[in-house]
């Protein structure tokens, strides 16, 4: 099995380096060519290593390649591939191939086709070395190639000033977290001696008592501490509230991309890597209270924002983040497979919404502003049906696969004793109603009411092309029957074996597992549950108040000024960060470079030694004054002061 | 006399004396064969003095032997460090008769005694280097004293010269006095001549003598005048300014290393003993050497004054090696002085090839875009001042490195703090040069003379400094080697 996990990570791998290097000599048909070969080679490879592990096959954990070796520590790359990474790469590898087929027609007419592929088969070997490592520095590098790549498509069109902006936006916030990630590997390495998962694993809950000063006086954990900083990292990748500011930033991106990275896959990174270390976080109840809160707050407040947006892809942008803030919430409540799950089903319908928003903007010449759109439905049938379906899934319709893998978490956090559940419990179930309000209003003035775009747009209005299309019936497939199909094995079968520990008393999956008896009687349980309640309280409000009575949004407006201007500026995060990290940083660095620089190194020290020397040099010329009695007095005084000096010692 | 006279005489060995006693006769000959030589065959003194240095090159080397070998009632000694000294020697006055030529005969100075004056000073350099008793040590510093002044004095319608030649006497004069005087104490304690002797009766009881503080002082006195070290380095710049460049160039460099001999015979060999005396005032000296000659030569607009206070800065650098008082030390500072006097030698060498017929090329002004007129001597030029300044991989870059190695290792590490701080200083100085080569403008079109030989060889010198800077082992371990019997 071995040559197969090479063999995954390495399909891409060359994909990227063919076109990226070669690109300049290939034709367009080529390059897509050798990427979706690429990727799609993978795919079956992942797939094959998926049936084997899931056959009951070894879990494989081996180093592939020593890269140095030195105080004890070994640096290496290897594989881990137990069920949570074989479910990972499928999940990924299959997101990738859709989205590599649906690039060649969005991106048909785009002078950076080959550049884009070859990015995109890059992020796609990225991710495969980020789920699938058993350590923590190869862990730490695809966590850094992930965010690269995302960099570079970010600022894809870099002759867009915004698009600068936002990749800037990206990889700075990004940083904030990497220092926190960073630190936490540190820590691992310092108190571990080892970066290889297992060994941290099993040396955990000898440093459960373990603690350190980290400010004078207060004592830490060192497993909370390490848990912590890890979390820091997570939310960064994983844009969880303060440092999701970059993700709706993040969709000055190519569609595709967003749909891949900003939705499906890198994002959901931080939400694998908690999951991937549960055997740290039950140690740390309140580490695990820490991603709970986040979590929530995140869940309900992006949801929020989502409501007051105009732009299609930024609707969704936010729906991401609420819906990366419900995974939190599972981690956080130790469900961690119901956290997997949802990242999963999610990963399929909202790389849907992505790809059928998508095609809604190529079919009106990239427009995205939803105020321009409305009734779609007639002109674009394939994408109206897989779009309604991809919404239904998010906002938890029973049956989907969005609402499995939603409830099951709204239950567990229910169920949860971690302190924060109350609140969490409160935030996303109200977060449920928010999310069918945004989604369905979008939907509506996307789909529905009067035809608001230019008739010039109009005249040309028409179903995409195939490549666009399949892709999108593709992934509906899964957004609709994977949740049917899998919601029993995963959550409460043990699925995920040894991948993911959970302590008894945080268990809260085995005791819903007692109240569930098959997917059939938890759809209909979910009928008479709240969340479906809310779930349609907020469809229905969003058709009242967007078709039925279109005037209605302006009066609310009007009526709850406040509310709607915080909610349009974001809760005033960007507008704090430009102004006191953005201007200040530019600020300190001018009176860095004032005071420090110019006055004190230049002015003091480099240009006032000099000129102190030079100012000596002309004193101490005159000392030879040329006479010759001057200078016999001098060596008759030298020889006088070496004499008593000698005499005195 | 009684004692002396009663003694059978022996005739003593000649042999390891013989390149010297080659020098003195062929010297002697020169003399006699000038005086009949009509002005248009002056060609063959010079070449026949270039003879007489490859002459003793080749007897130098075809009589050397791993062994010291003393002769002349232990007076005599011609050990490695010797011979590699005597080798040197030769070949950097070569050079600098190379170098002069044009520049001598320009000025109507191409004349014998140039040439006999040169080659005396040589042997008085050459018993220096060999001596083994005081005498011995103060007749070569004698002989080469009055070689030089007479040097000095050669252009005797330059008042500025003149001027020169008569501080340099009189000043050598005092010096040579108080050296003779610190001499004179160091018998009357010790009751012998003999360096050995000296040496070992020093590193006995009688080192507790109160008299040998003021002996010690006296010595480094004079020793602190030959070399230029602070404070007794008033004459260089006046010296070094005020002769024809052609012997400034033979006062800089072939004298340094007779000086470093003197310093090695006389401390390391004669007063290895007094160590802790000499140590801490050689330290005072070299720390004031660095500082006053970087600092001053900064204020400098004439490049032969600006020369003059880097061989005061370089002399403090010297200085350090002998501190140390280990043979580590003292290899580091013969490779400093070897590499000193390669050094200086090119940038004088290049003072020389710029000059012509009234006109000296010893104004900063005068390397103006120098880059723009000749690009390779310009390179040339560059690579010595980077050479100096002590930036790698040039050699002189080696050179700081073995000597504040050696610093570092006897455990005086705010020396070597010191010596790398007044390093930088001497920095500015040395780039200032190239900044005008190539990034000023020219300021007169008169063509640059032909050079020939000279030019030849003024690249050889500049290139030598970039190789042996890439490859400074080989020199290193020749300087190791003269000290790895001694200890």
């Amino acid at each position: 099995m071995k040559s197969v996990y090479v063999g995954i990570v390495l399909a891409p791998l060359l994909g990227t380096i063919v076109t990226g290097l070669l690109g300049r000599w290939l034709s367009r048909e080529a390059v897509h060519r050798i990427c979706i070969g690429g990727v799609a080679l993978s795919l079956i490879l992942s797939l094959v290593a998926f049936f084997h592990v899931v056959g009951g096959g070894e879990t494989f954990n081996e180093p592939i390649y020593r890269w140095m070796f030195s105080d004890g520590i070994s640096f290496e790359i290897g594989f881990l591939v137990d069920r949570l990474t074989a479910l990972m790469i499928v999940v990924v590898n299959f997101v990738s191939l859709m989205v590599h087929i649906y690039t060649i027609g969005y991106m048909h007419d785009d002078p950076g086709y080959k550049r884009f592929f070859s990015y995109i088969s890059l992020f796609t070997f990225s991710m495969l070395m980020l789920v699938m490592s058993n350590n923590f520095l190869q862990l730490f590098f695809g966590w850094e190639a992930v965010g690269l790549v995302s960099y570079l498509l970010i600022g894809f069109w870099y002759q867009r000033e915004s698009a600068i902006y936002a990749n800037m936006k990206a990889f700075l916030v990004n940083r904030v977290g990497d220092f926190g990630f960073l630190l936490g590997i540190a820590a691992i390495l310092m108190y571990f001696n080892s970066l290889d998962y297992a060994d941290v694993f099993r040396a955990a809950p000898l440093l459960q008592d373990v603690t350190v000063e980290v400010i004078p006086g207060l004592e830490w954990s060192v497993i909370t501490l390490i848990c912590i900083l890890l979390f820091i990292g997570a939310m960064g990748k994983s844009a969880q509230v303060p440092l999701h500011v970059w993700l709706p930033d993040s969709m000055e991106g190519p569609t595709p991309i967003s749909a891949l990275i900003h939705a499906a896959t890198m994002v959901t990174a931080g939400v694998f890597m908690v999951a991937r270390m549960s055997p740290l976080y039950e140690l740390s109840e309140t580490a695990l209270s820490v991603v709970l809160v986040i979590g929530a707050l995140t869940a309900f407040f992006m949801g929020l924002v989502g409501i007051v947006q105009h732009d299609i892809k930024r609707v969704v942008a936010y729906s991401t983040l609420s819906q990366l803030g419900y995974m939190m919430v599972g981690l956080g409540a130790s469900a961690y497979a119901a956290g997997i799950f949802h990242l999963m089903t999610h990963a399929f319908f909202k790389a849907l919404m992505f790809l059928a928003a998508g095609s809604v903007i190529i079919a009106l010449h990239h427009e995205q502003d939803m105020r321009k759109m409305g009734g779609l439905k007639r002109y674009m049938p394939v994408t109206y049906w897989t779009m309604l379906i991809g919404c239904l899934a998010l906002i938890g319709f029973p049956g989907l696969s969005g609402f499995f893998s939603k409830d099951a978490i709204i239950e567990a956090v229910g169920e949860s004793e971690i302190p924060g559940a109350g609140l969490a419990y409160l935030l996303v179930l109200l977060g449920v109603f928010v999310t069918a309000l945004y989604t369905f209003r979008m939907f509506f003035l996307t789909f529905h009411g009067e035809e608001r775009m230019d008739p010039h747009a109009r005249e040309h209005l028409h179903e995409s092309p195939a490549v666009v299309t399949v892709p999108l019936v593709l992934l509906a497939v899964p957004a609709v029957l994977v949740g049917w199909l899998t919601v029993e094995p995963l959550l409460f079968g043990g699925w995920f074996g040894e991948a993911i520990r959970v302590a008894a008393e945080h268990d809260v999956l085995a005791r819903m597992g007692e109240g569930f008896h098959g997917a059939l009687s938890m759809v209909l349980h979910g009928l008479l549950a709240p969340p479906f309640w809310l779930a349609m309280a907020g469809v229905a409000t969003a058709w009242y108040a967007y078709l039925k009575r279109p005037e209605l949004p302006e009066l609310a407006k009007e009526r709850a000024g406040v509310l709607y201007r915080v909610l349009v500026n974001k809760y005033g995060f960007d507008d704090f960060n430009q102004a006191v990290f953005g201007d200040g940083s530019v600020r300190l660095g001018r009176g860095l470079w004032q005071v420090g620089d110019v006055t004190v190194i230049d002015g003091v020290m480099v240009n006032g030694t000099a000129r102190g020397v030079g100012r000596l040099a002309v004193v101490m010329r005159l000392l030879q004054s040329g006479y010759l009695y001057h200078y016999a007095f001098a060596m008759i005084i030298g020889l006088l002061v070496l004499l008593s000096w000698a005499v005195a010692a | 006399m009684e004692a002396v006279a009663s003694m059978a005489f022996q005739v003593p060995d000649m042999t390891p004396a013989l390149p010297e006693i080659f020098v003195l006769t062929m010297a002697c000959i020169i003399l006699v064969v000038d005086v009949f030589l009509p002005e248009r065959r002056r060609a063959l003194t010079y070449l026949l003095s270039l003879a007489t240095l490859a002459g003793a090159g080749i007897l130098t080397l075809a009589l050397h032997e791993a062994e010291p070998r003393v002769t002349f009632g232990g007076s005599f000694v011609a050990d490695t460090m010797a011979d590699v000294l005597k080798v040197f020697i030769y070949l950097v006055v070569a050079t600098v008769f190379v170098y002069s030529r044009r520049y001598l005969a320009e000025r109507g100075l191409f004349r014998g005694e140039f040439f006999t004056l040169g080659l005396f000073a040589v042997l008085g350099m050459m018993v220096m280097v060999s001596a083994r008793s005081l005498l011995t040590l103060y007749l070569g510093l004698e002989l080469l004293s009055l070689s030089l002044y007479a040097m000095v004095a050669l252009q005797r319608d330059s008042a500025r010269a003149a001027e020169a030649a008569m501080k340099y006497f009189v000043l050598g004069a005092l010096a040579s006095g108080i050296l003779l005087y610190g001499m004179s104490v160091l018998y009357g304690v010790a009751g012998t001549l003999d360096l050995a002797e000296l040496g070992a009766q020093l590193s006995g009881p009688a080192a507790r003598d109160p008299a040998l503080v003021y002996a010690t002082v006296f010595v480094l006195v004079g020793l602190g005048f030959k070399l230029g070290a602070v404070p007794f380095h008033m004459w260089v710049p006046d010296i070094y300014h005020g002769s024809a460049t052609a012997v400034t160039v033979f006062i800089g460099t072939a004298p340094k290393m007779a000086g470093f001999a003197l310093l090695i015979r006389l401390l390391a060999e004669g007063m290895q003993g007094l160590h802790v005396h000499w140590g801490q005032l050689l330290i005072v000296l070299a720390v004031l050497s660095m500082a006053v000659g970087n600092v001053v030569a900064i204020a400098q607009r004439n490049l032969k004054r600006m020369l003059a206070y880097s061989a005061i800065a370089h002399a403090g650098y010297l200085l350090l090696g002998i501190v140390t008082g280990s043979a580590e030390g003292y290899a580091a500072s013969m490779f400093y002085v070897i590499v000193y006097a390669i050094m200086s030698l090119g940038a004088f060498g290049m003072i020389l090839l710029l000059s012509r017929q009234g006109f000296e090329a010893d104004h900063l002004e005068d390397f103006k875009g120098l880059n723009e007129r000749s690009p390779w001597l310009a390179f040339i030029m560059a690579v010595l001042m980077f050479s100096m300044a002590g930036i790698p991989p040039f050699l002189g870059f080696w050179a700081k490195f073995t000597v504040l190695q050696a610093v570092v290792r006897a455990e005086l590490v705010w020396l070597a703090v010191v010596g790398v701080v007044f390093a930088i200083v001497g920095a500015y100085y040395y780039l200032r040069v190239v900044k005008l080569m190539y990034f000023d403008r020219p300021q007169g079109s008169a063509p640059l003379p032909a050079g020939g030989e000279a030019r030849f060889l003024v690249s050889v010198n500049g290139l030598a400094v970039l190789l042996l800077g890439i490859y400074p082992t080989g020199l290193m371990a020749l300087c190791a080697g003269s000290f790895a019997a001694g200890g």
